[in-house]
């Protein structure tokens, strides 16, 4: 997994809340048996006027001017500042590949669903909570201020603001230490092969059934 | 010291080591695997020259890509017209050959929606901690199993593993007191419940499903109500195993036999939460309050009563909220104050992982035997969850209740419900559906999805505007 430090980029904020993995992205590019590519299908239903589909050229379609992600101002944003309970819906984990397909490495939400949140950490895109209050205020200065940026510190937990003023946000210490060092978790589960081991022992012990010959 | 929760036992049971920082390390007993989120895992594991820890744990059928109409599935994996996703359901077939996995592939009688085989089969057991790169998993919790939804990076840890990296839940308790009113379903319970309290309200729980009102449902029942916690925000929900739990099981080609069958049922029993169990957050909801619930809008939150109307944003207080409503009467094409009963129909989709199993088609036939479907509905589709299912539903003569009826009774698949094979919904059109969400988009690009219970969405089908199930099952009129 590529590690992840510090992140400063310019932020997009998208103003909607429960913001479903069907819209991040659409389940006809589910289809791809690879992990990559999906950035060009990024809120695909939003981001375009036309229906979307695997292997279309992308470069061609109409785009939405309304969409937010369309904006000039937004162009190359890594930070996406988004509302209450974002990825909510499904567990695909395409929503975190077409994100960081796309650019961004850090959402800042007040609120997420637990799979997607959780998906995020596997893929090196930083998920950070932050208080309504403050999240509200971010909002307000990112629609205020073209170019608006942030810098994100992980190994500090703090977000740091244009004004130089810091915000700080809390992260699993085990998430932490493998975004920082960019470990994937198969390998750290590997290092406890012998305790896995031990309790399959005990387990199958206990509760043979579930060990049964298939039928 | 107080007792435990069932959440708590099955935890408990699964404990491989708990971590200083709060992570610990689940024993997984049961992954079930489709095409959609399985083929970047299976790669994984081919990079990184690794096998399976235990090949036997795993269980794979194809559901997501799979064609519904019988001229197609006649062709076998010919018959997937589009060519990226026969890819996709081929390379199932190659990876579960590869390494070993149990498969019932897409010309396997067994073959169905995923969530709808595995109990079905007896690969879920009460007991288990089960995973599959699904949400919808949160369904197996039906059986007193701890279910849940992964993504696909975590399919590949525990191919590789046999064990999940999780945090624990906190526990939620929503107990249903009383019995439902004659007409209304478990899908009802579960569409009120959400309505309740919200997308995200289970959010950081496990949900547990009790009381009288969900003791009372069949296998079936629950497992749609188990469906859809991943609905409230939880990923998974559960309900204690009783004697409808172990009838339901007992004799499943995966199940335990003879002098196995009987330990493993008397462990079972002890599956339920402890009375002195403490639960983070209890609600309470009483079952006379419910009656057969229809969605609006573009989260299943957004719910009212057959008799209810669509509702105001105006009249919200919550500005968040307020604009959601807002974006979603938009795309649905709905107006405040418009009942729901007046609201027009063009497609009609029985299936899912939700309500696609032999009770569901039951109650959808009851409603329409002997009627005809509206002419202004354009399509209404009736898919079986699985090839056992829809043996068992001709077998009793409801596949020519439908057709009789003018509804298509298709080949089992996950089909609309998400809309990545050939059965979509198009733009503007309303369905009545009886899957699980109703986000923008899902059934089809443009598509404007209300979420029912199939004695809903048949209702609808025969009159092409949503009516109260209710009065037809339960006056004169009926034909003969």
């Amino acid at each position: 997994m590529r590690k992840f430090t510090m992140q400063s980029g310019l932020v997009m904020p998208l103003d909607r809340a429960n913001v479903d993995t069907d819209f991040i992205i659409p389940k006809q590019f589910l289809k791809s048996i690879k992990r990559s590519g999906f950035g060009p299908n990024l809120f695909d239903e939003h981001r375009y006027l036309d229906k979307g589909e695997p292997g279309r050229d992308n470069s061609s379609r109409p785009l939405n001017p309304d969409f937010v992600m369309n904006k000039p101002r937004y162009k190359g944003a890594s930070v996406l500042l988004a509302r209450e309970n974002f990825g909510c819906g499904s567990s695909r984990e395409h929503a975190p590949w077409a994100l960081d397909d796309y650019g961004f490495r850090v959402i800042i939400a007040p609120s997420y669903a637990d799979i997607f949140f959780n998906n995020c950490f596997k893929n090196g895109i930083l998920p950070i909570v932050v208080d309504k209050k403050i999240f509200d205020q971010l909002f307000l200065e990112v629609d205020a201020a073209e170019g608006y940026s942030l810098t994100v510190d992980l190994e500090r937990q703090v977000i740091v603001k244009p004004d130089g003023s810091t915000i700080a946000f809390e992260v699993d210490s085990f998430r932490k230490y493998c975004l920082l060092h960019g470990l994937d978790d198969i390998g750290i589960t590997l290092q406890d092969a012998d305790a896995i081991k031990a309790f399959e022992a005990r387990w199958k012990a206990s509760a043979p059934w579930y060990f049964g010959a298939q039928a | 010291m107080t007792g435990k929760t069932l959440y708590d036992k099955l935890w408990d049971s699964h404990l491989v080591k708990q971590r200083d920082d709060g992570t610990a390390l689940i024993y997984i007993d049961r992954q079930l695997i489709h095409e959609v989120t399985s083929p970047q895992a299976f790669e994984g594991l081919r990079l990184a020259g690794r096998r399976p820890w235990r090949a036997e744990a795993n269980f794979a059928t194809p559901d997501h890509n799979i064609p519904t109409t019988r001229e197609e599935r006649q062709q076998g994996l010919e018959g997937i017209r589009d060519p990226i996703s026969r890819i996709q359901v081929t390379t199932l077939d190659d990876n579960c050959r590869e390494f070993g996995i149990f498969e019932l592939d897409m010309n396997d009688e067994r073959q169905g929606i995923v969530h709808v085989v595995g109990p079905e089969q007896g690969a879920t057991l009460p007991g288990m901690t089960i995973v599959c790169g699904d949400s919808h998993t949160s369904t197996h919790g039906a059986l007193g199993a701890l279910a849940h939804g992964i993504g696909t990076s975590e399919v590949e840890h525990v191919m590789a593993t046999q064990c999940l990296l999780q945090t624990k839940m906190k526990n939620m308790l929503i107990r249903v007191d009383g019995r439902l009113n004659p007409g209304v379903t478990a899908k009802d319970i579960v569409l009120a419940i959400i309505g309740e309290i919200g997308t995200a309200g289970g959010t950081g729980y496990t949900i547990e499903f009790g009381g009288e009102a969900i003791r009372s449902l069949s296998i079936e029942g629950r497992m749609t109500v188990c469906n859809m916690a991943i609905e409230a925000g939880a990923r998974a929900g559960l309900i204690a195993v009783d004697e409808t739990t172990l009838h339901y099981i007992k004799g499943r080609p995966f199940a335990p036999k003879g002098d196995m069958w009987e330990k493993a049922a008397a462990a079972w029993r002890s599956l339920v939460s402890d009375s002195d169990a403490h639960f983070d957050r209890v609600v309470v909801i009483d079952a006379a309050d419910i009656i057969p619930q229809v969605t609006w809008g573009t989260s299943p939150e957004m719910v009212a009563p057959i008799t209810g109307e669509v509702p105001d944003p105006d009249k919200e207080d919550n500005p968040t909220r307020r604009e959601n409503m807002r974006q979603a009467l938009k795309y649905m094409g709905l107006k405040p104050g418009t009942r729901i009963t007046d609201i027009k129909l063009d497609c009609i989709f029985i299936g899912s992982c939700t309500n696609s199993r032999i009770e569901d088609l039951r109650a959808a036939a009851a409603v329409v035997k002997g009627r005809k479907v509206a002419a202004n509905v354009e399509m209404a589709l009736v898919v079986p969850g699985s090839g056992l299912v829809k043996k068992q539903a001709e077998a009793e003569g409801l596949d020519k209740i439908f057709i009789e009826a003018g509804l298509e009774w298709r080949e089992p698949g996950c089909s609309m419900c998400l809309a990545m094979n050939a059965d979509q919904l198009g733009a503007g059109k309303h369905c009545a559906s009886t899957s699980n969400r109703n986000f923008e988009g899902r059934q089809g690009f443009g598509g404007r999805t209300h979420l029912v219970s199939p004695a809903m969405a048949a209702a609808a089908a025969i009159h092409g505007h949503f009516v109260d199930v209710r009065d037809i099952l339960f006056t004169a009129d009926r034909p003969a």
